[in-house]
């Protein structure tokens, strides 16, 4: 492998950059993901990519590697003008990626996984097993990672070696352009420090590197530059050092939180829903917390902090080690989401289309399947009540729709969300927990969502709402409770005043020493 | 799609009205196909118009037919199950076994069933129960149960059921309506009403489309699947009966190959292999193209052989040109 | 060392080796070094179509038409050496692999570009080219007296003791080792199958990957075929009837996960002998062969019952005392 000549030590502003993306637009249906952005990577520097969930910067990430095409916008790589056509075009120019939950095949061996697509060449046009190995080995000893064995199974290592074994695949195939997706979400403290050791020989080694985090200590520690996104476009970039991380917090909530929040003051009632002592053997721990009726919770943090698994618990899709769940005053024992269901508790998903919507079928199906048996008789279905119920929510959600007969995955993004929160609704529900209820939809639909969240809660249903975007958490929130590594570090009220970066430092971490 | 106007809009509940959908449907291509053979047949041969020629062409697809019926369910809901046969075979030995002891017709007939059913359960549990794939499942179980039939049989075969249980074979109920064509004919009416119109149909519609949002949804999905493949041991086993009675003796070799004439029969129907699409009146239409086919083609002197090749032929070509139909018409367009 | 000793093929392999010592127990005689190769000879043809239908599977697909393609190819082959004694077997065979590669390629085709599931396209051609048989020899059976000698002596010569239809075997092996191990094309099936989308991401064309299994699963299908007729002097619309479900079987129990990904060629061959070692025990140890069938069954829903318990995966963690303890 031949390494790009070493930069000299002090290497400011002056280098030219390795790839420049300017003018980048990317819109999906009803969606804006990306608007005119620009993006520059030095060679031998970190350039950390900030912005909230939603920002655009998984979309970015995906127009860099060729999986998806912008609309507009030119991308340059040293000055040439180039098209990323597919996937297997941006490997070809040296840009690799190194995903959230890194995309490489468990089953195959780690050599397999550095080479696949580039193995060494014997003589006859085979494989080279041994050259590969050796190859293999000698570039996980460069980046510190000797103790890999070339031969193990990929899904025997821990992440945090997977991650050794993606980075060894990015300098395998030569790449100029390295890619980070909060590569260190899921990493204990000692290996995020090794990380940081490798992301320094990547810089030496001339490098240009994209470094996507929510963590800022992690952004302070290693990145040189910054460039922060909000609302698909790009609002600042600029040295780390002429900076300071309020600058950046303002820069990423930016926007005045409170003209979107149709949110309206509502009397609180009893406590519907009580969680005491709530713990899960790998992914939460000791969750306390109770919810009244007319209330909206919030539950703020960053990806991975627990929260999803916490509401999938509560309505028993997975089992907890302890605790328990008091819906009013008596213990509610919850194996299975038909049980939630029976209690009172419902769960609209964030992986939309995986958990929430049935795509290939009619809309009117989908609302009615919580309330089968309701719309039923005897076991049997009666269609005119299903459509009555479909067309009572789809009115009141506002559902854009041609015909209830539709099939949902026909619908907007946007509209399939409603589509679910219907179907929830229908059954009338005590609790109703949201998660990220306005992810990847667009603008006009996370009004009408919001308007409607709040309507419940002036009904008289209690509001769970898991939600990573700071404004919104803090627009429609009575109360939030923030996570952090499947604990919750702390709960503020609405009358104590919410403030967007003390629920940043909280969720980051800002402040303590690092655990 | 920005307007916030809380205009209060009329959604409707269809665009095309039911009728005008149906007209479009599988079901109706499939019809079509069949009215088709069923003229080509009676032009060319004097015999098959007659009704006795056609009540004799029901029996070589109304026990497959029985089955089909569950195995439809099944892979709507994602699942297969390849030992039908292989149980037919097992409820048969067992019925052998028990005439062996003097068991009486009743009696038989019970144990057909139940057979049937244990097996049912036995693919239920360890698909639902223990999570595994069923397409290997229940190639292992298909020569499990003709195994334990070898075991017990060998190469012998019993015979000498008693008089009475050749009714559900070769029995008539009416006429020429022969008792499995009624049984047939009743199934599937209870079948369409349990997939088209009951909460159960609709829950293994939403398994088959997305078992983890059917989950999400309340569904009990291990439970409807268990469920379904007892059905198809059920109905497995009663259609042992009926081939036992017709053919008054059990062989180990009883009904081999069916699997897969039920499996295309299923798919002919318009059942979607991947799940979550289909209909019991495409599979009772394509049941009886089937049965046209191969008995329009026996009254011709074409052997069952060479009818396979057609089955073969219009599986693939039913599922082949809607595609690329539809692939030349989008280019078409473009 | 300790891979070795947890890969399945290695407890496979001392399964198999088991039995072996457990018939000689009771049958002296049957762990002979002629009589172990008289099982192996027996069962060269399943492994050879076992290792196709690895390749296939690999890629999460399913060929149902194998045991089909072969008994079309081998009545073709029949037919043309009663016809034509004069055309060297050699060249018959080449004939064959290419007419099995052929049929290979129908299937294939269908899957590729139509995309349509393999387990339907499969199941059509299973019935239509065993009709076509009947077609083509207008039901008649071709037998040994219509055979040229040479045509069945090319499975049967011995070298270094061995038959030959025991070489084929040995050499698809090899031959499949190398496929499977060095070329990219190998490592491909095994991408595909472990992760399309990621497949694809890699720059690996999925559909034309499957399409190249349905070649590898047809062309052997197609050699097997000459073999078939000529090791049981017979050919005709019966032969190999329901053998499609014992090649799956032979996978299954080789620890090759019909959900993709996950089998490798010493799985196959070793699943194929433990059917093959099964066949010939049952006669020795006086047990019915009768029982040979349910035992198999029994066979394959164990194996499936272990793979599934290795298969199993974890989650992500988010604790920090369980990433610790775990």
């Amino acid at each position: 492998m031949t390494l790009p000549q070493r930069k000299p030590e002090s290497m400011p502003a002056s280098s030219t950059p390795r790839i420049t993306l300017s003018g980048i637009t990317k819109t999906f249906p009803g969606v804006r993901a990306l608007h005119k952005v620009a993006l520059e990577l030095y060679p031998g520097q970190v350039t950390a990519l900030i912005g909230e969930n939603g920002a655009g910067k998984s979309t970015l990430v995906k127009t860099m590697t060729g999986i998806y095409q912008p609309d507009e916008g030119e991308i340059r790589i040293d000055g040439e003008p180039v098209t990323l056509s597919s996937p297997h075009a941006a490997f070809k120019l040296g840009i690799t990626a190194i995903h959230q939950e890194t995309v490489l095949f468990d089953e195959l061996s780690v050599a397999e996984n550095i080479y696949l697509g580039h193995a060494p060449k014997t003589r006859f046009k085979t494989v080279d097993w041994g050259l590969m190995r050796e190859k293999s080995g000698k570039l996980l000893k460069e980046i510190g990672a000797g103790h890999i064995e070339p031969d193990t199974r990929l899904k025997d290592l821990s992440i945090a070696n997977k991650h050794l074994v993606a980075v060894a695949r990015a300098l395998s195939i030569d790449a100029d352009v390295v890619i980070m997706d909060e590569p260190t979400a899921a990493l204990s403290y000692k290996e995020i420090q090794d990380l940081f050791e490798l992301m320094e020989l990547l810089k030496k080694n001339g490098k240009a590197i994209l470094f996507i985090s929510h963590k800022f200590d992690e952004i302070y520690r290693i990145a040189d530059r910054y460039t922060v996104f909000r609302d698909g476009e790009m609002v600042g970039s600029g040295l780390i050092a002429d900076t300071n991380q309020d600058t950046i917090v303002r820069m990423m909530v930016g926007r005045s939180v409170e003209h979107v929040f149709p949110k309206q003051e509502t009397t609180l009632g009893e406590t519907v829903l009580t969680v005491s002592g709530y713990c899960h053997p790998t992914e939460f721990a000791d969750i306390n917390f109770s919810l009244r009726k007319g209330e909206i919770l919030g539950f703020y943090g960053l990806v991975g902090a627990g929260r999803s698994e916490l509401m999938q618990a509560l309505i028993g899709i997975t089992k907890p080690s302890k605790g328990a769940v008091r819906i009013g005053d008596d213990i509610a024992v919850i194996r299975s989401p038909a049980a939630a269901i029976e209690n009172g508790i419902v769960y609209v998903p964030e992986e939309r289309g995986k958990q929430g919507v049935v795509v290939d079928m009619p809309i009117v199906q989908n609302i009615a399947l919580p309330s089968l048996r309701r719309t039923s008789k005897n076991g049997f279905l009666r269609l005119a009540e299903e459509f009555a119920l479909a067309r009572e929510y789809a009115t009141r959600l506002d559902l854009r729709a041609a015909s209830l007969s539709q099939n949902a995955g026909t619908l907007s993004g946007g509209n399939q969300q409603k589509v679910v929160i219907a179907k929830w609704l229908a059954t009338k529900p005590r609790v109703i927990i949201l998660d990220e209820p306005t992810k990847g939809i667009d603008i006009g639909s996370k009004a009408a969502v919001h308007a409607f969240m709040s309507e419940l809660a002036a009904q008289g249903l209690a509001v769970i709402m898991v939600s990573s975007e700071l404004p919104e958490v803090m627009g429609m929130s009575d109360r939030i409770i923030v996570m952090r590594e499947g604990r919750i570090v702390t709960t503020i009220e609405k009358n104590d005043g919410f403030d967007a970066e003390t629920l940043v430092r909280a969720a980051a971490g800002i402040g303590e020493k690092a655990a | 799609m920005t307007d916030l106007a809380h205009a209060t809009r009329h959604i409707p509940d269809r665009l095309d009205s039911p009728a005008r959908a149906a007209l479009y449907s599988w079901p109706t291509l499939l019809l079509i196909v069949g009215i088709v053979l069923f003229i080509v047949n009676s032009l060319a041969s004097p015999y098959f118009l007659s009704p006795w020629s056609l009540s004799d062409a029901t029996f070589n697809f109304t026990e497959k037919a029985i089955i089909a019926l569950a195995m439809a369910l099944l892979i709507i809901a994602g699942e297969i199950d390849l030992s039908v046969a292989s149980i037919i075979a097992l409820a048969s030995t067992a019925m052998g076994v028990a005439l062996q002891f003097g068991v009486g017709v009743p009696g038989l007939v019970v144990i057909g069933i139940l057979t049937g059913l244990l097996c049912g359960i036995f693919n239920g549990f360890l698909v639902t129960g223990l999570g595994l794939p069923s397409i290997v499942v229940t190639i292992g179980t298909m020569s499990f149960f003709r195994g334990i039939s070898y075991i017990v049989l060998g190469d012998q075969a019993f015979k000498g059921y008693p008089p009475g249980f050749d009714y559900f074979g070769q029995g008539y109920v009416w006429w020429v309506v022969s008792f499995e064509f009624a049984l047939f004919l009743l199934f599937a009416l209870l079948y369409y009403v349990l997939l088209h119109h009951t909460n159960f149909g609709r829950q293994v519609f939403t398994i088959g489309n997305n078992p983890v949002a059917a989950r999400f949804s309340g569904v009990r999905v291990e439970r409807v699947k268990f469920i379904l493949f007892c059905l198809t041991g059920l109905m497995s086993g009663i259609a042992a009966v009926l081939l036992t009675s017709r053919l008054a003796s059990t062989r180990p070799s009883i009904a081999v190959g069916w699997e897969l004439e039920v499996v295309t029969m299923v798919v002919l129907g318009g059942v979607s292999i991947l799940g979550g699409s289909g209909t019991i009146q495409g599979v009772v239409i394509a049941a009886f193209i089937m049965g046209l086919v191969t008995f329009g083609l026996g009254l011709l002197n074409v052997p069952g052989i060479v009818m396979s090749i057609f089955i073969g032929a219009l599986l693939i070509c039913v599922i082949a040109l809607p595609i690329i139909w539809s692939r030349t018409r989008r280019r078409a367009t473009r | 060392m300790k891979t070795v000793i947890r890969s399945r093929e290695f407890w496979l392999a001392a399964i198999v080796a088991v039995m072996v010592i457990a018939t000689n127990l009771r049958a002296p005689g049957f762990a002979a070094t002629d009589k172990l190769a008289g099982i192996f000879n027996d069962t060269a043809m399943l492994m050879i179509l076992a290792l196709g239908q690895m390749a296939v599977i690999l890629t999460r697909s399913i060929d149902l038409s194998m045991a089909s393609n072969l008994a079309l190819t081998g009545m073709i082959v029949a037919l043309i050496n009663a016809a034509f004694p004069a055309i060297p077997i050699p060249a018959l065979m080449l004939f064959a692999c290419l007419c099995g590669l052929a049929l290979g390629a129908f299937n294939g085709i269908l899957i590729w570009l139509l995309n349509i599931p393999a387990i339907v396209v499969t199941l059509g051609t299973l019935t239509i080219y065993r009709g076509i048989i009947f077609l083509i020899a207008g039901g008649q059976w071709v037998n040994a007296d219509k055979l040229s000698p040479a045509f069945v002596q090319y499975t049967r010569i011995e070298f270094l003791g061995l038959p030959a239809l025991s070489w084929y075997a040995i050499i698809v092996a090899i031959a499949f080792f190398i496929l499977m191990t060095r070329t990219s094309l190998g490592r491909a099936i095994y991408a595909v199958g472990v992760n399309p989308t990621a497949s694809v991401y890699a720059g690996i064309d999925v559909g034309r990957t499957k399409f190249a299994t349905f070649l590898i699963s047809g062309l052997l299908s197609g050699f097997c075929g000459y073999l078939w007729v000529s090791r049981y002097v017979i050919g005709s619309v019966e032969v190999a009837k329901g053998y499609e479900l014992t090649i799956i079987a032979a996978c299954v129990i080789g620890g090759i996960s019909i959900s993709g990904g996950v089998g490798t060629v010493a799985g196959a061959l070793l699943g194929a002998l433990f059917l093959g070692v099964i066949n010939s025990a049952l006669p020795v140890i006086n047990v019915s062969p009768f029982w040979q069938m349910a035992i198999s069954g029994a066979a394959i829903i164990l194996a499936v019952v272990l793979n599934a318990r290795g298969e199993k995966r974890g989650s992500r963690l988010i604790l920090r005392e369980a990433e610790a303890t775990s």
